[in-house]
């Protein structure tokens, strides 16, 4: 045995209680912070569930909005978030990946990268709301497609893209050279390289990054209103050219009313566009998880 | 400063030659005023010690260091008196005809099959597809063990069959010239020996140079080795001689284990 050392099993130093210590509060603190918020969205959930239940079914996914709130419903907002979504994501999705490729694979490390790097970084922080000014001057004045779900959906996708951008770089990024390399050495041209190797194994991530922009999408109202989303509308949008309304709107306008009895439909809008953004991350999960466990 | 010794390189000429070569990363130099010959249908070791530059001039015969940021090439590289460094020449051109194994097993997250079959596809190649796969991995020794799985992910081999896997892959776009970076030096001793017997298998039809650590590796398998130190090609010749009768003190003192 080394001199000055204790034997194994001897009885443990007053060091080695001490960190041991540490070591349990530091776990405890992580767990608090976890429980934290878990219990706050089991909290809302009960909440929202025990308001709105009693008014979730299916006439009130069919129905349009009403003066009266027994035959209210939420087709109108609920349309209009979909179409939002699928036609942000049309426009958003294949931008984003291009952006993101030129930046990982084609441009050149300059300063006039760096600057759009820097630049894409910071709008990912600016307040939606300076984006529904945006839309409103870009979209619905300047290029006249007034209050449109065309007009949301650009207005949406430049809220959502730098955050798409960064998540498809991060994915690119770590694609491993090594493969790159392989492809590059049996001939490949970059655009084989990319296609072939590059954007495959990316894919997953460049979709969960996706998704999870789009989700926070979803729940956007300010920069919505700016642009013109309408509180109450009886019907849905049948082209890119329809006035719309999206389901945070449709929640707002209902606690906003003085009557009681539109408290609970509020609850119900609650239900369902949380039903919306937990399907959405589900997805987004089992993408990862394919990636994971690598393809 | 042209290379001190030379070798001899038959009538047709030598496959590979380098004149004069220095790499660059940024200011520092990685390959110092390399010349070289390489015949064909031989195998040519690289050794010496770590970070002597050994694969920054292998990657200068396929022009992989083009991928590197502020990498610089400067002299001559020629394969069959072509200048592959020539304004002219797309690299991606050269990289069909000269292949490379790296030190790493790589292959691509995808099937046996797919993995072998990339290069042809993204060649445009135009004959039967399974015929080719067959023939590189049997090429690769590799066929009796995965004829039966060529579905399965490539990473369902062990490291030793995905190095062969590998071989196999830049063997089905056919080049001409074989660029081995230390292709054992991840694998168990009987891995190993399977890679070695396969290049003795290769040196029939392809020009092979590999880069070794492994000094009873480089004295079984190659027919020339080049001793590189600090960039420099210190000395160049038959393995034999270089190996039992070296004419520098260094050659000398690093193949017999006492620096390096
Ligand atoms: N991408 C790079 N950027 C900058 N310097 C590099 C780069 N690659 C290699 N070098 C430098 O160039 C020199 C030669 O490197 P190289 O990889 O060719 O050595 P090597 O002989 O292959 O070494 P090893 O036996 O460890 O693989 C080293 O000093 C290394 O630090
Ligand atoms: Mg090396």
């Amino acid at each position: 045995m080394r001199p000055g050392r204790a034997p194994l099993g001897a009885s443990p130093s007053a060091f080695d209680r001490a960190r041991r210590t540490k070591g349990r509060i530091f776990a405890f603190t992580c767990a608090a912070a976890a429980f934290v918020g878990v219990a706050s969205l089991g909290a809302l959930l009960v909440d929202v569930i025990a308001d709105g239940a009693s008014r979730l079914d299916l006439a009130f996914l069919t129905g349009f909005a009403s003066r009266f709130p027994e035959r209210s419903g939420i087709r109108a907002a609920l349309a209009g978030s979909v179409w939002l979504l699928v036609l942000t994501a049309l426009i958003s999705f294949p931008l984003s990946v291009a952006a993101a490729i030129h930046l990982e694979e084609y441009a050149p490390r300059n300063w006039v990268t760096r600057a759009i790097q820097t630049n894409i970084a910071n709008l990912a922080g600016v307040p939606s709301i300076v984006y529904g000014i945006l839309g409103l001057a870009l979209f619905v004045r300047g290029l006249r497609l007034e209050r449109s779900v065309l007009s949301g959906a650009l207005t949406l996708s430049l809220l959502v893209m730098p955050v798409i951008i960064m998540s498809a770089q991060e994915a690119i990024r770590a694609v491993p050279s090594t493969i790159r390399e392989a492809a590059y050495g049996l001939g490949a041209t970059r655009w084989q390289v990319v296609r072939g190797q590059v954007l495959p194994m990316a894919m997953p991530g460049i979709l969960t990054g996706t998704i999870l922009a789009l989700s926070r999408a979803v729940g956007e109202t300010a920069p919505l209103i700016m642009v013109g989303a309408v509180g109450f509308l009886a019907f849905t949008p049948q082209s890119v050219m329809d006035p719309f309304t999206v389901l945070p709107l449709q929640i707002y306008s209902w606690i906003s009313r003085p009557q009681e009895e539109f408290q609970p439909l509020a609850a119900a809008g609650i239900i369902v566009l949380l039903a919306l953004l937990l399907t959405m991350n589900a997805f987004a999960i089992v993408l990862r998880n394919r990636a994971r466990s690598g393809g | 400063m042209t290379t001190i010794y030379d070798i001899e390189v038959g009538e047709e000429g030598p496959a590979l030659e380098t004149r004069d070569l220095s790499v660059f990363y940024g200011e520092t130099m990685a390959v110092d005023h390399v010349s070289f010959r390489v015949p064909e249908r031989s195998v040519v070791a690289l050794i010496g010690p770590s970070g002597c530059g050994k694969s920054t001039l292998l990657r200068c015969f396929n022009r992989m260091n083009d991928l590197v940021r502020g990498a610089r090439v400067e002299g001559a590289v020629e394969f069959h008196g072509q200048d592959l460094y020539a304004p002219t020449i797309d690299p991606v051109e050269v990289r069909r005809h000269i292949g490379m194994v790296f030190q790493k097993p790589n292959p691509f997250p995808k099937s046996i099959y797919d993995n072998v079959a990339f290069g042809p596809r993204i060649n445009n190649f135009r004959g039967d597809e399974d015929a080719l796969v067959e023939a590189s991995l049997r090429r690769a020794a590799l066929w009796d063990e995965v004829r039966d799985r060529l579905e399965e992910s490539a990473y369902s081999l062990s490291g030793g069959q995905q190095q062969r896997l590998c071989i196999a892959r830049t063997l089905a776009v056919t080049p001409e010239v074989l660029l081995m970076d230390e292709p054992a030096s991840a694998l168990d001793p009987i891995a190993t020996q399977r890679i070695e017997e396969l290049i003795y298998e290769l040196k029939k039809d392809y020009t092979i140079v590999i880069v070794t650590h492994n000094m009873q590796q480089a004295a079984r398998i190659s027919d020339y080795t080049a001793f590189l130190y600090m960039g420099k090609l210190i000395e160049y010749g038959p393995t034999d001689s270089i190996f039992t009768n070296p004419r520098e003190e260094r050659t000398e003192a690093y193949v017999t284990g006492r620096f390096g």
